[in-house]
């Protein structure tokens, strides 16, 4: 089996044409901590650095001295015993209703504004809508990138059941705001109250009758005003759109797609990979994090359940083999080998060590499909991450392979 | 409904709802409850609501329609024969159709709307209305009634993720912030009144890792804020649980570091494996001990998980891993585990 191409993170994250970075991949994955993680390393490294990051765990944010959900970078202090070189590390948490609010108090008429804001339809998209979160994390994206306060911005991307829902979400954001749907319903209003007196064509009374129907008449008027009143701002949700699409697409940028060695993370990864490329986007890797490993390979699983069955008499065996739930196992080896510890860490050995097959078989899967896709390796870690200390040693693991 | 032979925790309960962070095996943990359900007979629905296909997976059959189909048959007692789950994938559209068929007689609009992209639209300019239509149904097939009698003795909802379960299950007045009256509002109030009874409860699936127990708090809390208006918490089932080979002095040994070294290397003598002397290594025995303290730690780390679970107050079940694929058997194991600790 070919092994793929090594991922040289710390070239990635060197090279001054780096500008963005965007850690993709599934849901539960790690894509949050990676992305922090080269934030930090970026930053010891000599960069400046800022990590926009979507649902961070709250001790992780906690430990990055993000309490709030305020959408404005705030500076972390480098932790001791990193190298002086000079870069800088900040960090900030999105909060998409506020970076929806700020593009109409930006970009709608004087005046309007208020009205917008105020208005229901607004409230529960800008709160609510699928695919807004995924929008406004690109806006906050490209609002980063044009500041030009920061030479590398690191993205984890929001967390979503698919992750080619963070390219698609956008668009259809843009695309049902520009929607001709959207006119179509709100006809009435934008051509002036006298519309009311007109004969509407069929279609278009079906559709708003049934809308009325269902959902009230009250909820088509909130639509109907608040389409008047960004009237001016239609076309512009695509435009920004694109042009964030478009800055995705420049060398600039790398996308690092996260997945665990596990079917359904690898299963998400290859699709990634494939739209990426269909994209034109640039992909400079998969990080495959929570690799386990073992300090003792040599010892294989096999051999090592035979040792334990060895010092567990015949028949005792299938008493002490793991039961569902509780830990009674403890209790019952004690009571059937003179060696319970041994047993114990033989037992856990050989579970290990089939886990680490199994995790190898699942990313050569993955290589196979994609024999170009360079590859960095993080060890799964036996706890979870929780301060700058825990994000080095992450930072470390996925530059040591 | 058959005569059951000793009690469940949630007598009652015709509507289970489950739900949990993505990743923790919440679909899996839907399918072994509808199993357990059913394992003294009767007809059990297993419904799904996010268009995902998770249930044909779990049980490995062809997609299923908006409609519900037999997809396996409970394992049965000594004195009982199993009885039957149904499985129900419903999506927003389907159900939305449905509606205007049964409430407007709107057939035909129902086909059109769905057609021009509408019913997508629809549900974004009202997100609760995609809610209150999918609660909707599981409200509708828990209440569903022939000659008299119930069609389906529970309903297992494979519910949206912790996340967004508040949200998802406090139809009411998520619609009525955007439709202050009109049909959809009657329907929602008529919906909450089901899950909002005796008959409904929500679970929780969680694994002993930090985002999943913290989700699973979070979410807890916030649904004993919804409690007030009769919203009945259900278990809080932890997937996932290997049992320890260690005992308590072992574990706290090993996750100081210090794994009583001398002990492991005479045990693993005896078996044959020594440092140096054969194909394992020069030293085997530390690098087995390394291994003992990151299980130790991971454990006691597990613990602390799991103490932050109980303190929260709702009753907790164990399910094992299943380390081999899952299929029909593991679901087996699963809904054993669940009946015999009282879930169902």
């Amino acid at each position: 089996m070919k092994a793929p191409p090594r991922l040289d993170a710390d070239r990635l994250l060197d090279d001054p044409r780096t500008r963005i970075i965007v850690c993709c991949g599934s849901g539960g994955v790690g894509k949050t901590t990676a992305a922090a993680a080269l934030g930090l390393r970026a930053a010891e490294r000599g960069r400046h650095v800022v990590v926009l990051t979507v649902d961070p765990a709250r001790r992780l944010a906690q430990s990055m001295g993000l309490s709030s959900l305020d959408n404005t970078p705030r500076p972390v202090p480098l932790p001791e015993g990193g190298t002086a070189a000079g870069g800088t590390l900040h960090a900030m948490m999105l909060d998409m209703k506020r970076t929806f609010d700020e593009i109409v108090e930006t970009h709608a008429e004087p005046g309007r504004s208020e009205q917008i804001l105020a208005n229901p339809f607004y409230q529960s998209l800008s709160s609510s809508f699928a695919g807004t979160q995924e929008y406004m994390a690109m806006e906050k994206l490209g609002q980063l990138r044009r500041s030009e306060q920061w030479d590398l911005i690191v993205v984890d991307t929001p967390p979503s059941r698919s992750a080619l829902d963070f390219l698609d979400a956008p668009q259809r954001l843009s695309r049902f705001l520009d929607g001709r749907l959207l006119k179509l319903l709100t006809a009435p209003t934008r051509t002036g109250g006298r519309a009311y007196l007109k004969v509407v064509n069929a279609g278009f009374g079906v559709i708003t009758g049934i809308v009325a129907k269902v959902l009230g008449a009250q909820v088509l008027r909130d639509v109907q005003t608040f389409v008047a009143a960004l009237d001016t701002m239609f076309g512009g949700f695509r435009e920004r759109a694109e042009d964030t699409y478009r800055l995705l697409q420049t060398p600039g940028t790398a996308f690092l797609v996260v997945a665990t060695p596990e079917p359904d993370a690898l299963r998400e990864a290859s699709y990634f990979v494939e739209r990426l490329s269909e994209d034109r986007m640039p992909l400079a890797g998969l990080i495959l994090n929570r690799v386990h490993r073992s300090p003792a390979t040599r010892l294989s699983a096999a051999r090592s359940l035979a040792a334990a069955e060895a010092l567990v008499p015949a028949g005792a065996a299938a008493q002490t083999a793991y039961s569902a739930g509780g830990n009674g196992g403890a209790g019952a080896l004690a009571d059937v080998t003179r060696y319970p510890l041994a047993v114990a860490a033989l037992r856990l050995h050989a579970e290990r060590m089939q886990l680490i097959a199994s995790e190898r078989r699942l990313a050569q899967g993955f290589t196979a499909a994609h024999p170009g896709v360079p590859v960095a390796r993080v060890i799964a870690q036996p706890e979870d991450v929780h301060d700058l200390a825990g994000l080095r040693v992450i930072g470390e693991s996925l530059t040591a392979d | 409904m058959p005569v059951r032979a000793r009690d469940s925790d949630w007598e009652g309960v015709r509507l289970h709802v489950v739900t949990g962070k993505g990743g923790t095996g919440k679909t899996t943990v839907a399918g072994a409850l509808a199993l357990a359900l059913a394992s003294e007979g009767g007809r059990v629905l297993l419904m799904e609501v996010e268009g995902r296909q998770g249930i044909a997976q779990l049980f490995d059959c062809p997609p299923l329609p908006y409609g519900e189909r037999k997809v396996a048959v409970a394992p049965g007692t000594p004195t009982a024969p199993g009885g039957d789950v149904y499985a129900l994938a419903a999506d927003p559209e389907s159900a939305l159709v449905e509606y205007l068929e049964t409430f407007y007689n709107l057939w035909h609009a129902g086909r059109t709307l769905t057609r021009l992209g509408i019913v997508d639209f629809a549900t974004t300019i009202a997100p609760g209305l995609r809610d209150v239509l999918l609660t909707g149904k599981a409200a509708e097939a828990t209440r569903r009634r022939k000659s008299g009698r119930h069609i389906y003795d529970a309903v297992v909802m494979d519910a949206p993720p912790t996340g967004r379960i508040g949200r998802f299950l406090n139809v009411a007045s998520e619609v009525s912030g955007l439709a202050k009256m009109g049909p959809i509002r009657g329907h929602a109030d008529t919906v909450q009144s089901v899950i909002r009874s005796p008959e409904t409860a929500v679970h929780f699936v969680t694994v002993l890792e930090e985002m999943p127990v913290q989700e699973t708090l979070d979410g807890i809390a916030e649904l004993r804020g919804l409690a007030q208006g009769g919203l009945q918490l259900g278990g809080v089932m932890i997937n996932m649980v290997r049992p320890t080979g260690l005992t308590d002095d072992q574990l706290a040994a090993a996750a100081r570091g210090d794994p009583d070294r001398h002990e492991l290397a005479v045990g693993l003598k005896s078996a044959g494996i020594e440092n140096g002397t054969g194909a394992e290594g020069a030293d085997v025995v530390d690098a087995l001990a390394d291994e003992l303290c990151e299980h130790a730690t991971q454990v006691l780390g597990q613990r602390e998980h799991r103490r932050m679970l109980t303190s929260a107050g709702q009753p907790c079940y164990d399910l094992p891993l299943i380390t081999d694929r899952m299929d029909l058997a593991g679901l087996y194991r699963l809904a054993a585990a669940l009946r015999d600790q009282g879930a169902a």
